[in-house]
């Protein structure tokens, strides 16, 4: 199975990098769910042929809830918040991907010298899986929407997932409590559809988040509401 | 025993969600909070046994940050009662913009002031390394509307940034947690089962590159909780805006919970020959922790926040001396107890501040002795106890502290150590003198009376920090050597 667990984790990595490159946080979408499918199969691959109930529910839940619901919930947070399509990054797209092959460099070169403990299943499994938890990481960090840096999240939680799925599984009851992190996710996309209609909070750029800070002169209130977000594009 | 001391808060969570009357809310939360420290205090007297094949059970560590969260709570709960009824009072206003803002539903942040009692409860009772990581996160999930009781556009900038930065620490300790589950596959396929009592039994059996790397990562995850620097942004941020009570519960309980999560594997690593391993990482970071909070102390003129970064400052203290080993983990752990409460007594005291002044500004406020006469004096006092002045219990665990960091032949980490606590004290003293002394000129806000409910709590947790000064009480002597054993001191 380790040929089909290498080829499920080339997957992982291939959508990370078009995610570094695309520019259309619907599309991003797709791709992050495109992931969570992916990672559905690693519970199954890992222990076939000989399937149990655990593994077939871990897939189940890892397919329904980072492939269908958070995608879906995320695509209603886009349409229902008005937001603009555009990812807005600090770091362009070229140096996002040249960042990324970088990194993926660097993470196979490391994952070759680690010393596994057990036999591992598939040698791709740990360099896959930290390329993927820090490309969510540098997504959060260099995209400037709320939406986007969800979207980082849970591309970072895949990365942390696909590790425990291949590697922590025996452990009783780790991985699935692994599962919870969703929770954070779930509440961040409620945030977004819930905070943006009740107004109070008209923009989902988080770097207009710089309310609080040291070295203030006074105490002055600041007109928070900025036309950047509303100067059109509401594409629906 | 233990079950039950997990299960009185989720039903006083319960019933504060369910009932529709506000004063026998309040009451309902109170004598959940006396209901919970008596259940700790018989646990004093008779150590419960561990529950769900040892999943669950109470160490010398959990009694010792159990009691401080118990007693700590019991505070602040008789202290939000009277901070509910007073702010029930009509509409206020925002202090900084002048704008009108509205609560959250008090049932909600009451149920989720006892949910955050019970999930900070199971962070002291897990000795299983998966629950321990669930109930990190749950205390963030709980918290993170009791920071949002202020509806307002700073409050949510503040709930939205500690979301953040915890989740991404909390997923990096998830990952942690696998490591730790790697380490413990073991050759063969006899995985050991993450309860601390197995692991330290079979320590020999890690794969320690694993159990190094999970301490590191780790140590960042609970770190980003824990406050230390450089993860601390989200710290300053949403103790400044959330209400007194609760910036005194983040303070004082959530941020030990975190420690101890820290702890846990440093007593897994002590166990497996490794007490060497991560002490410069701890003495780096607990140093950078000063130094930041220092930094941002000179000038600082939102008292709320300067009282963040004086728990990133104590945070770093806590960090250094686990760092220093040896007699360093006993101050650490005596500073954790300490700081606790002197930082609860403060926080409830600025919260009295805020509530009369109506401004987070130091600036705008003068002669605190003539305005609120009590709440004055405590407010001079909890100064000297966070700041560590003798005699109150801070003095002597930051003495440990010094004196570990003497005798261990860092002469460096020492005069550092010292630096900043200087630089600290005399930046807090032109700030916290300059609004007790002179003469009050802003006229008070009507609401506020320093009744019984503003004045007790705050008083009472600062009479613990002078009398551990004076008089360590031995079963707690022997309980924190105890605890600084198991985790590779002394």
């Amino acid at each position: 199975m380790a040929v089909w667990i290498d080829a499920l984790m080339m997957l992982l990595v291939l959508a990370d990098l078009v995610l570094l490159g695309s520019s259309r946080i619907s599309f991003c979408i797709r791709i992050v769910a495109f992931q969570g499918i992916v990672l559905g199969g690693l519970p199954l691959l890992r222990h076939a042929p000989d399937l149990g109930v655990r593994p077939l529910l871990l897939a189940a839940t890892a397919l329904m809830v980072k492939g269908v619901v958070f995608p879906r919930l995320l695509l209603k947070a886009l349409r229902d918040a008005n937001i603009r399509h555009e990812i807005e990054p600090f770091v362009g797209y070229t140096s996002s991907i040249v960042f990324g092959v970088v990194a993926l460099g660097v993470f196979l070169a490391l994952g070759r010298r680690l010393e596994m403990p057990l036999p591992a299943p598939s040698g791709l499994v740990v360099p896959a899986s930290f390329f993927t938890g820090l490309v969510g990481l540098f997504l959060i960090m260099t995209r400037k929407k709320a939406l986007t840096q969800v979207l980082g999240y849970l591309v970072m939680e895949n990365g942390i997932y696909a590790f425990g799925a291949v590697l922590a599984i025996e452990q009783p009851w780790l991985v699935e409590m692994g599962v919870l992190l969703d929770v954070f996710v779930a509440v961040f996309v409620m945030g977004i559809i819930i905070f943006h209609i009740s107004r109070e909070f008209d923009h989902v750029d988080t770097h207009r988040l710089a309310f609080l800070r040291d070295w203030r002169k006074s105490y002055k209130p600041v007109l928070m509401k900025g036309k950047k977000n509303l100067e059109g594009e509401f594409e629906e | 025993m233990i079950l039950l001391l997990l299960a009185i808060p989720c039903l006083g969570a319960l019933a504060a969600f369910v009932l529709r009357s506000d004063r026998v809310r309040r009451k309902v939360l109170v004598a959940t909070a006396m209901l919970h420290l008596a259940l700790v205090v018989k646990a004093w007297k008779r150590a419960p046994q561990p529950v769900m094949n040892g999943w669950l059970g109470l160490d010398a560590a959990g009694m010792v940050f159990l009691s401080v969260t118990s007693v700590l709570f019991l505070a602040a709960s008789i202290y939000a009662a009277g901070y509910l009824r007073q702010e029930t009072q009509g509409r206020k206003g925002q202090p900084e913009s002048g704008t009108l803002l509205n609560n959250a539903p008090e049932a909600v942040f009451s149920g989720c002031l006892l949910l955050f009692l019970a999930t900070m409860t199971l962070v002291v009772v897990s000795r299983h390394f998966g629950l321990l990581w669930v109930a990190v996160e749950a205390t963030t999930l709980a918290s993170a509307p009791l920071i949002y009781f202020h509806r307002h556009d700073r409050s949510l900038e503040a709930t939205w940034k500690y979301l953040l930065l915890c989740s991404v620490g909390i997923a990096v300790a998830l990952l942690g947690t696998f490591f730790l589950a790697v380490a413990a596959a073991g050759p063969g396929n006899r995985a050991i089962p993450l309860v601390a009592g197995e692991l330290i039994r079979r320590a020999g059996e890690l794969n320690i590159p694993w159990l190094k790397a999970a301490f590191l990562l780790l140590l960042i995850g609970y770190g980003t909780k824990m406050g230390l620097a450089p993860m601390h942004t989200w710290l300053p941020d949403a103790h400044s805006e959330a209400p007194a009570v609760v910036s005194a519960l983040l303070s004082g309980a959530l941020l030990n919970c975190a420690f101890l999560g820290i702890l846990r594997l440093r007593e897994i690593c002590a166990a497996a020959g490794q007490a060497a391993y991560g002490r410069d990482a701890l003495i780096a970071l607990g140093l950078l922790s000063m130094a930041v909070a220092a930094v941002f102390i000179i000038g600082q003129r939102d008292y709320k926040r300067l009282l963040a970064y004086s728990s990133i400052e104590h945070m770093g203290i806590m960090a250094l001396g686990i760092g220093l080993g040896g007699a360093g983990v006993f101050g650490a752990i005596f500073h954790a107890v300490n700081h606790a409460f002197a930082k609860g007594m403060v926080f409830l005291v600025a919260g009295n501040i805020l509530s009369a002044h109506a401004t987070k500004s130091a600036d705008k406020i003068r002669g605190l002795w003539q305005s609120l006469p009590v709440s004055g004096a405590l407010w001079v006092a909890g100064f000297f106890a966070i700041a560590g002045a003798p005699p109150f219990g801070t003095f002597w665990s930051e003495l440990i502290i010094l004196k570990a960091a003497l005798e261990g032949g860092r002469p460096v980490t020492a005069a550092a150590f010292l630096l900043f606590l200087a630089i600290i004290f005399i930046a807090m003293t032109a700030t916290v003198m300059g609004m007790a002394q002179g003469e009050n000129t802003s006229r008070l806000s009507t609401g506020f009376r320093e009744t019984i409910a503003f004045i007790a709590p705050p008083a009472v947790l600062g009479g613990i920090v002078l009398l551990l000064g004076l008089y360590l009480p031995s079963p707690l002597r022997r309980v924190l050597h105890e605890t600084a054993v198991l985790f590779g001191g002394l």
